[in-house]
């Protein structure tokens, strides 16, 4: 039902989103590796700090069927339904849309009537997917001006192209494929978009069939996964430009595009190099937008991506996208002892950036280093020069870096979640089941952390705030009300 | 008779304040350009064409009630008027974020007038002015002058609740475009107040509280619209 005025948690611009007020709830998606047959669940943590349950689960909702591999999820609505030119703000952010990655259902929890206890109240199979769209394996789902857009690794088969697909926005049912031209694209991953552009973002990693049984080094050595960014026209659905790292980079993943949508510029974290094992963070920009050319900071350290030729016929100069390196993380040496199989004969841990997060201000990256459990804070007023301002240590393949509630950790930091306001970071450590095995292989020992930001930099762990899990692991955190990943805005 | 005589125009006229009040309808796209564009000049450029979108989209509809006042009797026009709005209205109670999904951001002043045209289009506002350009019943009205015209489409115009017995065709067609000048200037003048408004002064804040459900208050303004209308048929 239509509400008489806005939802409260819809904000026109991310200036006036950071006043929003602290989460009291979080969901956090956990994975059933118990062997046990159980379901995967969405599990409601309590974060308000005046609560007595604070920094425990208050909820729960299993899912209807074992083995879905909840991964990430979204809200039905945000902020981008106030956009001028398909304004809807009278609809409520209730529904979490939570995609198996593994059994491509899409499951969609209504958080309204107890938010403690979300109710599964639609379930789409993956026949429907299948049928209406094309894809399968579900991924990154975020609520658009029009619609509901969500990310498919692929194809029924397992194989490619992946892509997006759109749902209506009322009635959550499938509406179908959303390319119109996809050009060269045959990977994805992520996406993301400049509303003030009318530009979307994709990213890569693999086909089902390239990820399902665990990282292929075969395929990996040969620069077979995901390599490149794809530049879309949001309104014509059609690939304009494909902005290419290299075939050493594998794996290029989580798109953070700036909040404000004046500025046409985003982070993309890029899991690791071949050439030295380390792990890079870099800036896709509009041409020209950065001030100047970019040249110089390019040339620095000759990291600047190769940019594909314009596939549609769309791509005037208007449309010409960049893409440069702006952070450089470096594998650190290790006792090969200490090291899975698969990393021994290289003697060193790989970072392995599986994750990063932008503050709403567009002020502070967060940078999660899973192999060697470092997460980094960075600040990035300048997006050509991110300056670090402060590191954390938490488990990691060989350090296993310890909180003092729990001693030593296993896991990395890998997903992060970031307040409205920008000053809690919630953490938490599980990848992928199959992936998890290799880097990890005694098992990831579920958890999420939880870290306070200063207003101008710095981190400090919170002692109060730390979920442990048995036989479960956790993926993506959701903030009740909004967090730094869940919105996009159509004003400044 | 003056007063007579001028109550359609400031009725159109009110009804263009009404439509350009509505965040929807243009003066929120207006601000979201300046902003994307961080100056005044964008504002005050998306004005004309949000503008003729909206008169473009209130015109054709009444160049259709007014060609199809050619055939029909004017009651029957009136009852099936009626209809339209009562039904329109329950759709957009229904249906309330039917809207268009080709739009951006980046748009030409020809997109933005298409994007208004169909905006206004899709939220009834020319079937809004239905009632109003078929006036009263004579009989209703009048009370015994007698008169039962069937329309043509320029007495459409020159009908609007006024009489205009002897006119000609071009004069009445003439004041039907001045009630249409009128309403669109009303509907500009608050789009642009506004705009201004809250681009210079008052900022985005306020929106989340006072952006009140006008789509719910139009839908429920068209079925009484068509209510009233058949209650005078």
């Amino acid at each position: 039902m239509p509400t008489w005025k806005p939802d409260p948690t819809f904000y026109p611009s991310p200036r006036l989103a950071m006043k929003a007020p602290p989460e009291r709830l979080a969901y956090v998606a956990v994975l059933n590796t118990g062997g046990n047959g159980r379901p995967d669940a969405i599990v409601v943590a309590d974060t308000d700090p005046s609560s007595p349950t604070y920094g425990r689960l208050v909820g729960r909702t299993d899912m209807p069927n074992a083995g879905d591999e909840l991964h990430h999820f979204g809200w039905n609505a945000c902020s981008s339904a106030l956009c001028p030119y398909a304004p809807h703000p009278h609809v409520e952010r209730r529904y979490l849309l939570v995609p198996g990655l593994r059994s491509s259902r899409i499951h969609v929890l209504d958080v309204k009537p107890d938010p403690r206890q979300p109710r599964i109240v639609k379930v789409i199979e993956p026949e429907e997917l299948a049928e209406k769209a094309g894809y399968s394996r579900p991924h990154t789902s975020h609520c658009g001006p029009d619609g509901i857009y969500m990310s498919a690794l692929g194809s029924p088969d397992g194989g490619g192209p992946g892509g997006i697909f759109v749902l209506d926005h009322d009635s959550l049912d499938v509406l179908g494929r959303w390319e119109v031209d996809r050009g060269p694209q045959h990977l994805a991953y992520d996406f993301a978009w400049h509303l003030g552009h009318d530009v979307l973002i994709t990213s890569e990693w693999g086909t089902p069939d390239m990820i399902e049984g665990g990282l292929n080094p075969e395929l990996l050595l040969a620069g077979r996964y995901g390599r490149a960014l794809h530049v879309w026209d949001l309104r014509k659905r059609r690939h304009l430009q494909t902005l290419d790292l290299g075939g050493q980079h594998q794996m290029v993943l989580e798109l953070r595009p700036a909040h404000d949508p004046t500025r046409p510029y985003g982070f993309v974290g890029v899991v690791v190099s071949l050439e030295d094992l380390s792990a890079s963070v870099w800036l896709w920009s509009k041409a020209g937008s950065m001030g100047g050319n970019g040249a110089a900071a390019d040339a620095a350290d000759g990291a600047r991506g190769r940019t594909g030729g314009v596939s549609g016929g769309n791509g005037s100069r208007d449309g010409e996208w960049e893409i440069r390196k702006v952070i450089h993380l470096p594998a650190e040496p290790a006792d090969p002892a200490l090291l899975p199989p698969a990393l021994k004969p290289f003697g060193a841990v790989p970072p392995l950036v599986t994750d990063i997060d932008l503050s709403v201000d567009d002020r502070f990256l967060y940078v999660s280093c899973w192999g060697t459990g470092e997460f980094r804070q960075y600040d990035v007023s300048n997006p050509l020069e991110p300056r670090l301002t402060a590191s954390m240590r938490l488990g990691g393949i060989t350090a296993r870096a310890p909180h003092p509630v729990a001693g030593k950790l296993n896991g990395g930091p890998q997903m992060v979640e970031v307040s409205r306001d920008g000053r809690r970071v919630y953490l938490s450590n599980s990848l992928y089941a199959s992936w998890d095995a290799q880097f990890f292989p005694e098992g990831v020992r579920g958890w999420v952390a939880k870290l306070d930001a200063g207003a101008d930099g710095g981190l400090q762990l919170d002692e109060r705030f730390f979920l442990q899990f048995e036989g479960e692991r956790p993926h993506q955190i959701r903030l009740e009300g909004g967090d730094a990943s869940s919105d996009s805005y159509c004003f400044p | 008779m003056a007063v007579f005589d001028a109550w359609p125009w400031g009725a159109a006229a009110l009804l263009g304040v009404y439509h350009g009040v509505n965040p929807a309808m243009g003066w929120l796209f207006a601000v979201a350009l300046g902003m994307q564009e961080g100056s005044r000049a964008a504002v005050l450029r998306a004005l004309p064409p949000i503008a003729a979108g909206h008169l473009i989209s209130v015109a054709c509809f009444l160049v259709i009630l007014g060609t199809a006042s050619r055939f029909i009797e004017r009651d029957v026009l009136r009852i099936a008027a009626a209809g339209a709005l009562t039904a329109f209205g329950a759709f957009r109670l229904a249906l309330p974020r039917a809207h268009p999904r080709w739009v951006g951001m980046r748009v030409s002043g020809r997109d933005l007038a298409l994007w208004s045209f169909l905006v206004s289009g899709s939220h009834g506002a020319g079937l809004m002015l239905a009632p109003l350009m078929l006036g009263p019943s004579p009989a209703g009205a009048s009370h015994g002058t007698g008169a039962h015209d069937a329309l043509d489409a320029g007495a459409l115009f020159a009908t609007v609740g006024t009489r205009l017995d002897g006119a000609t065709l071009g004069d009445a067609t003439l004041r039907g475009a001045g009630l249409l000048g009128i309403h669109t200037i009303g509907m500009l003048a608050v789009t642009a107040v506004l705009a201004l408004l809250v681009f210079e002064k008052l900022g985005l804040a306020f929106l989340r509280t006072a952006w009140v459900n006008l789509d719910a208050v139009w839908a429920v303004s068209l079925i009484a619209a068509g209510l009233l209308t058949f209650a005078s048929a």
